[in-house]
């Protein structure tokens, strides 16, 4: 409740600041003094005091887990505007809206991993989307940015529609908003009998969810969202609100899949593997680093599909240490990439040369995105194939995506081999020795959980 | 405490070197670094019993940071520790863009071969296990031949699929654990029903395979031990193929007895093959490097086969066979550095009458060469007699089969001595010096351990010998 109450407060507090301080270069900081604070309110949630007390009325329900991946988030967050702060400020002229809209984003989040209801989770996906189609045009003057802006707000409309039919449907059939309907009263044999509404309500919602978290067959708008938006907002946008995106994905399904019997897993089987296989297949064959990161976050949605796949206890940690894994490694890498002058591979030649440190911690974040060991990635990939195998009956599927994850390595590693083995000279613009020593701390950071991820999975259990 | 010291070690001095950057005080530093560790690992062959260290890592997953080194371990990391100083010692003269990198990388892969020979942790083993492939990745892709990037890849994107395919045989052993540990001893007391031993096996051999490699999943090597630097070529093939060797006793063979015995005859068959396709093709080589490749996987074959007759004498073989090919191999790419260092072409063609140049290396190269053909008096020839002898007791006729390949092997080590040393004086090599002393003294080194192991083998038999006692009472 604190962290909803917060952000909402800081995202007006930022709007108004846009008005009151003139000096522009205050707005970052100013943002990341209130992500502390909200950092500190969904902190003291997690011991038990309030900010406000309020009756949710069951509407939201709040438990450690969702407490968690908030923190998650808001860290997240505010590594992102601290490296990355400045960029923001300079893609337009009114830098105090984005951080505004950025705290209304963090708001969605914080709604969807208390989510008690499908009426709140439609909420908390608009909240978070509706601030995202501004950003993605925060660029007025770039037609690409226009044009993604557009794009994304068509197809997000239209997968809300989808969202919405399929609340109405199940409400139909179940009678009920909650998102736990209990076990039907009627069984057949043993088999409990489930509304035919109520299930083609639910396959609705998994097509507007997929849709959301960007997997295949309904990706399509990412990759053009993704390059078309400014690089600092597609950091955010494939990071924490996707990570969310899973989170509540995830949540919604934990009881429901239960209701679709078989058609569950094989709806979800053709999900992941078309996923997988989309993702890292047109990866590889990308020439711009934005693009080819925009396929990999499909790929990696691919990746955190597992969780739901199985369903189980340790399904619920990865899912926690592959949004901080992965949201880490990406907005780092998107760091160094918004400070590069070529989007393009080539535009990495021999950046080990001119920018040694920049080059170093992109390739700890990109060996944590392809997932090997020592870094954070490799534990979030493992948390993943563990709990499919644990829960058993299913070790083709686990297969394919090791093999798919020896695919990802291919894309991820022609960028180190630019920055590493090809000649060249990399421009940048400036670097200031604070993002150096910034990004030398995320992928500290990113090596620290790959060594340890008990220092972060710890937490989770207190 | 001396496994944990044996990866530290090489670990920390590794990460001091990389910080180094172009200091020539790298290289010193690297080889104080590396005797080091062999003064330790020496200590340790002479401790008795074995020595375990363990320490808590991962109590949430059943995953402890728990070392073991028994005899076979112990053997390894001296091969390991052997190795290292005396390529640096060779490579002494060879001057490295952004030497303090090299070193350093170098060290560190050092560090996770010991990792891999020490883990009794499947998950530990997991770690170590891709620790030694990524300095190899970079030491190769920095300082490799002109195709060094694409040739580096494939070998990394396929050794990277047999890992992946590796933790999930782990990931799957693990679930059916009784205690869900990835320790040692609880994979080996795992039961699993016939189906899923098949399933583990598989999922296990193709990296193995790979890491070894054997036929027909091969196709990396020539080209990666051709473009790598020489110093990263003989970790390579000296040490680092002998981590899917070792990978296979300790982990596969106890583990999956039944599954084992079940594809007996299918790996052996495949590894036959492997051997005598190996070898015509060494046959046909002009570049050296390239013969000692095939050579190399010719080699590997009959070990492999070895190990899956699971009979004792077989399993003494190739003990004592990953240490001697170990030395051997490293010998031979000594002398082929040496040659391309100083005459700037590893073509046979090219070369010739070199032994009227440069004497000492002359004898030295026969010395290897004959030692490569298992000729007796020579170390090779105990493991292979061994090797042999257990694969006679598995079925003659694949003995005769594999047989062959020793015919073909002199045909082509002896061909190269030829070419390379003898007949007409070439145009490339009229300007050719005699070793250098560092050079002299590392292969004087590998020569003396080519003699006494052939002479007197039993220390190493001994050595090893609670690991093969430990698998055979097993079964």
């Amino acid at each position: 409740m604190n962290a909803i109450i917060v952000s909402a407060l800081m995202g007006v507090v930022m709007m108004l600041s846009g008005i009151i301080f003139q000096n522009k270069s205050l707005m970052k900081h100013l943002a990341a003094a209130g992500l502390i604070v909200l950092l500190v309110a969904n902190l003291l949630q997690s011991y038990g005091k309030y900010v406000i007390q309020v009756d949710t009325h069951n509407l939201l329900h709040f438990e450690q887990f969702g407490i968690f991946f908030n923190t998650i988030a808001i860290v997240a967050t505010l590594i992102y505007v601290l490296l990355s702060g400045k960029d923001i400020e300079n893609t337009g002229v009114h830098p105090a809206e984005y951080f505004a809209l950025v705290f209304f984003v963090l708001c969605g989040v914080t709604i969807l991993t208390s989510f008690n209801g499908l009426l709140m989770l439609f909420l908390g996906v608009e909240i978070m989307s509706i601030p995202l189609y501004i950003l993605t045009g925060a660029d007025k003057k770039n037609l690409k940015s226009n044009e993604a802006s557009l794009k994304y707000l068509l197809m997000g409309s239209f997968s809300t529609g989808i969202m919405l039919m399929g609340i109405a449907l199940i409400y139909g059939g179940s009678g009920s908003f909650g998102i736990n309907p209990g076990t039907p009263e009627m069984t057949v044999g043993g088999i409990p009998k489930v509304s035919f509404l109520t299930v083609a309500g639910l396959i609705l919602l998994f097509v507007s969810m997929c849709f959301k978290v960007s997997a295949a067959p309904f990706h399509f708008w990412t990759p053009d969202v993704y390059d078309g938006a400014p690089s600092v907002f597609t950091s955010f946008m494939a990071t924490v609100v996707k990570a969310a995106g899973f989170f509540a994905f995830m949540r919604l399904f934990e009881s429901q899949s239960d209701l679709m019997g078989a058609t569950w897993k094989i709806l979800l089987s053709f999900v992941i593997i078309a996923t997988l296989l989309v993702g890292n297949i047109t990866a590889v064959f990308q020439q711009s680093v934005k693009r080819m990161l925009a396929y990999s976050s499909i790929a990696q949605a691919g990746f955190m599909l597992f969780a739901l796949y199985a369903g189980n206890d340790l399904a619920k940690e990865g899912i926690l240490l592959y949004a901080a894994a992965y949201s880490l490694a990406t907005i780092g890498v998107f760091a160094v990439l918004i400070k590069m002058k070529d989007y393009t591979l080539d535009g990495f030649n021999g950046l080990a040369k001119t920018q040694p440190v920049l080059a170093l911690a992109t390739t700890i974040c990109l060996l944590s995105l392809s997932g090997i060991p020592l870094t954070a990635g490799f534990f979030a990939k493992y948390y993943m194939l563990a709990a499919v195998v644990k829960a058993g009956g299913a070790l083709w599927i686990v297969i394919v995506a090791v093999l798919f994850a020896a695919v990802s390595v291919y894309y991820y590693f022609r960028v180190i081999q630019a920055m590493y083995f090809k000649d060249g000279a990399a421009e940048t613009s400036e670097i200031t020795g604070g993002f150096k020593i910034g990004l030398l701390l995320v992928a500290g950071l990113i090596v620290l959980i790959g060594l340890l991820p008990s220092v972060l999975l710890n937490y989770f259990y207190f | 405490m001396i496994p944990l010291l044996l990866i530290s070690i090489p670990l920390l001095s590794g990460l001091a070197v990389l910080l180094l950057k172009d200091s020539p005080a790298s290289k010193a530093l690297a080889l104080v670094s590396s005797i080091a560790t062999l003064a330790l690992a020496l200590v340790a062959v002479f401790s008795k019993g074995a020595l375990h260290y363990d320490a808590a890592w991962l109590p949430a997953l059943g995953s402890r940071f728990s070392l073991m080194q028994d005899g076979m371990a112990k053997m390894l990391c001296l091969l390991t520790a052997i190795s290292f100083p005396v390529v640096f010692a060779a490579t002494y003269n060879n001057s490295y863009q952004k030497s303090g990198a090299f070193y350093g990388l170098m060290l560190l892969t050092q560090a996770g071969l010991m990792g891999v020979f020490l883990a009794s942790d499947a998950l530990l083993f997991y770690f170590f296990w891709e620790l030694a492939l990524i300095p190899v990745y970079f030491l190769c892709s920095i300082w490799g031949g002109e195709r060094r990037i694409a040739v580096t890849f494939k070998f990394f994107i396929y050794t990277f699929i047999g890992s992946l395919l590796m933790l999930i045989g782990i990931l799957f052993v693990y679930s059916k654990t009784a205690d869900h540990s990835f320790a040692l001893e609880s994979f080996y007391h795992v039961k699993l029903m016939a189906k899923e031993q098949a399933y583990v096996f598989a999922l296990f051999f193709i990296a193995f395979a790979i890491k070894m490699p054997i036929f027909p999943l091969h196709t990396w090597q020539p080209d990666a031990y051709e473009q790598s630097p020489t110093a990263t070529t003989m970790i390579l093939s000296g040490v680092m193929v002998k981590m899917g060797i070792y990978a296979v006793i300790r982990w596969l063979l106890p583990m999956v007895p039944d599954a084992v015995s079940g594809h007996a005859m299918f790996v052996i068959i495949l590894s036959v093959t492997g051997m005598i396709y190996a070898s015509l093709i060494a046959i046909r080589q002009d570049d050296i490097k390239r013969l000692i490749a095939y050579s190399s996987i010719a080699h590997i074959g009959l070990m492999c086969a070895a190990i899956f007759v699971q009979n004792r004498i077989g399993l003494e073989g190739v003990m004592i066979q990953m240490f001697n090919h170990g030395v051997n191999v490293i010998g031979l790419w000594i002398v082929a550095d040496v040659i391309e260092q100083q005459l700037g072409t590893r073509k046979m063609s090219e070369l010739g009458g070199l032994a009227q140049k440069a004497p000492v290396l002359a004898v030295l190269l026969v010395l290897m060469a004959l030692a490569n053909v298992a000729l007796p008096l020579t170390n090779a020839f105990v493991g292979e007699f061994l090797m042999f002898n257990g694969l006679f007791q598995y079925n003659v006729w694949i003995t005769a089969i594999a047989g062959i390949s020793i015919i073909l092997a002199a045909v082509y080590t002896l061909n190269m001595i030829q070419k390379v040393f003898y007949g007409q004086v070439a145009e490339k090599v009229t300007n050719a010096v005699d070793l250098s002393f560092n050079t002299q003294l590392a292969l004087g080194i590998l020569v003396v351990l080519v003699l006494v192991m052939g002479l007197y083998p039993q220390p190493m038999i001994n050595l090893t010998k609670d690991t093969v006692d430990a698998i055979f009472v097993q079964r």
